[in-house]
């Protein structure tokens, strides 16, 4: 996928960006960590959340930052796409990461967190009624993520697993 | 309570410190392993958000080596040894011969592979073992895991404890120096993260607990 660097909008770890037509949503790295991509598939407008806990419940602190969480994060997600006016019958979801980068045999529920980010993510979709058109999740390879908010297709690229379009 | 953003100039010095007595017995086997004289330098221990951390090793994107161990006993917490590829490249084939491992091409050399994860266990170990004479207490690494893949995604796992309280995490950059004159020195990222709570604990038994 070519791309010019200035059509490029990146989202950070915990972090949370929108973009319209012909721009690009861009997140790196993603291991345990699950990029979620919501998108009108009309006004060609999405918002890419990358949120590294499931829970924001299990937070020792008072001022949290809401886009670690998914709990926190996809809300603001789903709300913003609809004040910039998007229908929620437009509104189609795409998901990649949550992997588990060790294979520790512990019990220790912290290092099966890829997993529970899956869960909470799907969660929420579906109690929003939004469908997940296309996922890569869970496995054991980081992700780098990038939509296309023109194509609307997720490209997911992998270290040894190859790059493919969702 | 000791929080990992406000460590004063005196906590980082003692980290520093226990750094260097780690990296002194690290030398000592790596140079064993190696028969040839070794230097390690421990040239800075810094407190860093998570995206200065991703960029310390290139980059979320950047593919890296890293060794990954959980910290048990009195002050748990869970440790990196990061190598780039050039340098796990040149590590492996000093220590083992192996020419042809490339850490994206050809990485399933299980030698090679076994190489890495024992340099990061003694690094790790030596680390550990000066911190725990330090305090006087009892520290166990588990069994280290090696992985290669993107740092963001490797990193972000030994974040989920500290990320609940915190967005910093400590750094010790160590300098693994073989004294030859043919490239630069194995420059080796040593992450240390210890769980929130660990800090004052450390500190208390260290003496430097401010409050």
């Amino acid at each position: 996928m070519k791309t010019l660097v200035d059509h490029i909008v990146k989202v950070g770890i915990a972090d949370l960006k929108f973009a319209e037509a012909p721009m690009h949503l861009r997140t790196s790295g993603l291991g345990s960590c699950v990029g979620v991509v919501i998108y009108d598939t009309r006004l060609k407008i999405a918002g890419m959340a990358h949120v590294m806990l499931p829970d924001s419940t299990s937070a020792k602190k008072d001022n949290i930052n809401v886009y670690k969480y998914a709990d926190t994060s996809l809300p603001v997600l789903l709300q913003t796409l609809l004040d910039k006016g998007a229908k929620r019958y437009q509104l189609k979801a795409k998901i990649a990461g949550g992997a588990q980068m060790f294979s520790f045999s512990s019990t220790n529920d912290m290092l099966r967190v890829g997993e529970r980010n899956v869960v909470a993510v799907k969660q929420f979709l579906e109690t929003e009624r939004i469908p997940i058109v296309a996922e890569d999740v869970r496995g054991k390879s980081g992700r780098t993520i990038e939509f296309s908010t023109e194509t609307l297709l997720l490209n997911v690229r992998t270290v040894n697993q190859g790059t493919q379009d969702l | 309570m000791a929080s990992i953003e406000t460590l004063t100039p005196l906590q980082l010095d003692v980290m520093k410190e226990i750094g260097n007595i780690g990296s002194g017995n690290a030398a000592t086997a790596l140079s064993k392993m190696l028969n040839k004289k070794i230097d390690m330098h421990v040239p800075s221990v810094r407190v860093v958000d998570f995206e200065e951390m991703m960029n310390l090793v290139g980059g979320p994107e950047e593919v890296i080596t890293a060794v990954f161990l959980r910290i048990e006993g009195e002050a748990p917490g869970q440790m990196f040894f990061i190598l780039s590829p050039e340098e796990a490249e040149s590590f492996v084939k000093q220590l083992t011969g192996i020419d042809d491992f490339s850490v994206v091409n050809n990485p399933d050399n299980p030698m090679a592979l076994s190489a890495l994860q024992e340099i990061g266990n003694i690094l790790a170990g030596s680390y550990l073992s000066a911190l725990s004479d330090f305090i006087g207490g009892s520290l166990q690494p588990s069994i280290p895991l090696l992985t290669i893949d993107m740092a963001g995604a490797i990193l972000a796992e030994g974040l989920l404890e500290i990320s609940q309280v915190s967005d910093y995490a400590m750094v010790i950059d160590t300098l693994i120096d073989d004294h030859e004159d043919e490239g630069d020195p194995i420059k080796g990222h040593f992450f240390l993260l210890p769980d929130p709570d660990s800090f004052d604990h450390l500190f208390d038994k260290l003496g430097v607990n401010d409050e």
